[in-house]
């Protein structure tokens, strides 16, 4: 396998991702931008114009890069699943040099710049394992200020689905203008305190706009976008209607003593962009 | 109302401004963040004058070609990370316009009216945006100790905006409407 080419794919990826925005996500800041009107339009009309702007010239669209980080299912046929993380790591700085990227990991201890976006643990990759001969890469890189605004309620069961509820809601009133809003907000409900955080960032996943296949989380989902757009909050805080483009819930089972609720905010920059890698080495990105 | 203004700003201008309006800056600005700001409130001198320009709440991408730096994407960045900072800073430095993102607490609000200063909002994310309007990177400072993100970077800027007047002179928040 060429591995030189692979990285090539794997730049490439970041590099869509750092700086055209998802089609899903255009369209719903494009609805905001005609309800919207005084400051609150300025705000998505200077977003949407700087998206177009990013596209064209090729630069990230924003300055926040983000923490590096990857979803990747393997195919357990794939004949070289052992260099894939080599390839990653490598492309990531790569990517950091000609994309650019903005030097983004730093030593928790001595405040340190790795300079090259790698570090300890990061690029954050989580691995699945999938049927078949391919790998499928998606690239979600994470800025810091709607990161910052994530949060894990280990609630009182008794509190029941309504108290889930209030904790959203009330957690985004809280988030202010902070996380870059509009955002889109992944809630992890159940599981333990990392499942419920690793479901809330996995709902990130899903385009903006598709509702959960189950009608019963649809529609708090729902609810969730109605009264989080009802605070008034708006883009950037400023006020508004649009505080939110999406809310997407994902869930599993929990403990009988537990009822663990994680919220993983992502600003509008939901940068997000996927490729597929196949067994004779041959990719697409998506 | 909207407002085109050349940096720096005078007392009387910022005391003009109200929650709501919207300007345009020109001249010098710099960035700092959360490192920046704890380094120049230890400093007792700075090799530049702050108070000419305006405070950028910003962590730049950069690329260096050659000797020079351009700007790649330049949003800014949460400016509530600062607040433990900027009463103090503003008292040292003399601020008179603060660009930033999400809006600063209660100890930046009293220091605005005391200083007669104004906290201005940009477009959170709309980095290219931002870097377009940059003329010339004219100057870094503590690149080597702070990193790229966490350097001072002195940017001149042209018709730099829109920024929302978000925290005036006068004691009013657009945050708490």
């Amino acid at each position: 396998m060429d591995y030189d080419d692979l990285k090539k794919g794997v730049v490439k990826l970041i590099q869509k991702a750092e700086t055209e925005l998802p089609e899903d996500v255009i369209y719903a800041l494009n609805k905001a931008y005609e309800t919207e009107q005084g400051i609150a339009k300025t705000q998505i009309g200077a977003i949407l114009e700087n998206i177009k702007l990013a596209r064209e010239s090729g630069r990230p669209m924003c300055q926040d890069t983000g923490i590096q980080t990857f979803f990747v299912d393997v195919g357990v046929d794939f004949p070289e699943i052992n260099s894939i993380k080599e390839v990653i790591v490598d492309a990531v700085s790569i990517a950091t040099r000609e994309v650019p990227l903005r030097p983004n990991t730093v030593d928790p201890f001595t405040g340190e710049n790795h300079k090259d976006n790698l570090g300890k643990h990061i690029p954050y990759i989580t691995w699945d394992f999938v049927d078949g001969d391919d790998v499928f890469i998606t690239a979600l890189p994470k800025g810091g200020g709607s990161e910052n605004m994530s949060k894990l309620g280990m609630l009182k069961p008794g509190v029941g689905i309504d108290g889930v509820k209030d904790f959203v809601v009330e957690e985004m009133i809280k988030a202010g203008g902070n996380p870059c809003p509009p955002t889109i907000v992944g809630v992890g409900i159940g599981g333990g305190a990392d499942l419920s955080l690793k479901l809330g960032k996995k709902a990130l996943l899903r385009p903006v706009g598709v509702r959960h296949s189950d009608k019963f989380i649809a529609d708090i989902e729902e609810e969730l976008i109605e009264r989080i757009n009802g605070s008034g909050i708006g883009p950037m805080g400023l006020g508004g209607k649009t505080t939110v483009l999406d809310v997407h819930v994902e869930w599993a089972h929990r403990h009988p003593a537990s009822l663990p609720v994680g919220i993983v905010v992502q600003c509008w920059a939901d940068r997000r962009a996927s490729m597929v890698i196949h067994s004779d080495g041959s990719w697409e990105v998506k | 109302m909207e407002y085109h203004f050349s940096l720096p700003v005078s007392e009387e201008d910022v005391k003009k401004l109200h929650i709501g309006d919207i300007i345009y800056v020109s001249g010098r600005i710099f960035t700092a963040r959360d490192e920046a700001h704890h380094l120049m409130l230890e400093k007792n001198n700075v090799p530049f004058d702050p108070s000419d320009m305006a405070l950028f709440h910003c962590g730049p991408l950069m690329k260096k070609t050659g000797d020079k730096w351009e700007v790649i994407s330049a949003g800014p960045t949460t400016s509530s990370r600062m607040e433990i900072f900027e009463d103090k800073f503003l008292e040292k430095y003399k601020v008179k316009v603060i660009i930033g993102k999400g809006g600063m607490g209660k100890n930046t609000q009293k220091a605005l009216q005391k200083y007669i200063s104004i906290y201005t909002s940009y477009t959170g994310g709309a980095g290219a945006l931002a870097a377009d309007k940059v003329e010339e990177v004219e100057e870094v400072y503590w690149l080597d100790k702070l990193g790229m993100p966490e350097a001072v970077w002195i940017l001149r800027v042209n018709e730099f905006g829109p920024l929302v007047v978000a925290m005036d002179s006068h004691g009013k928040s657009i945050y708490k409407r």
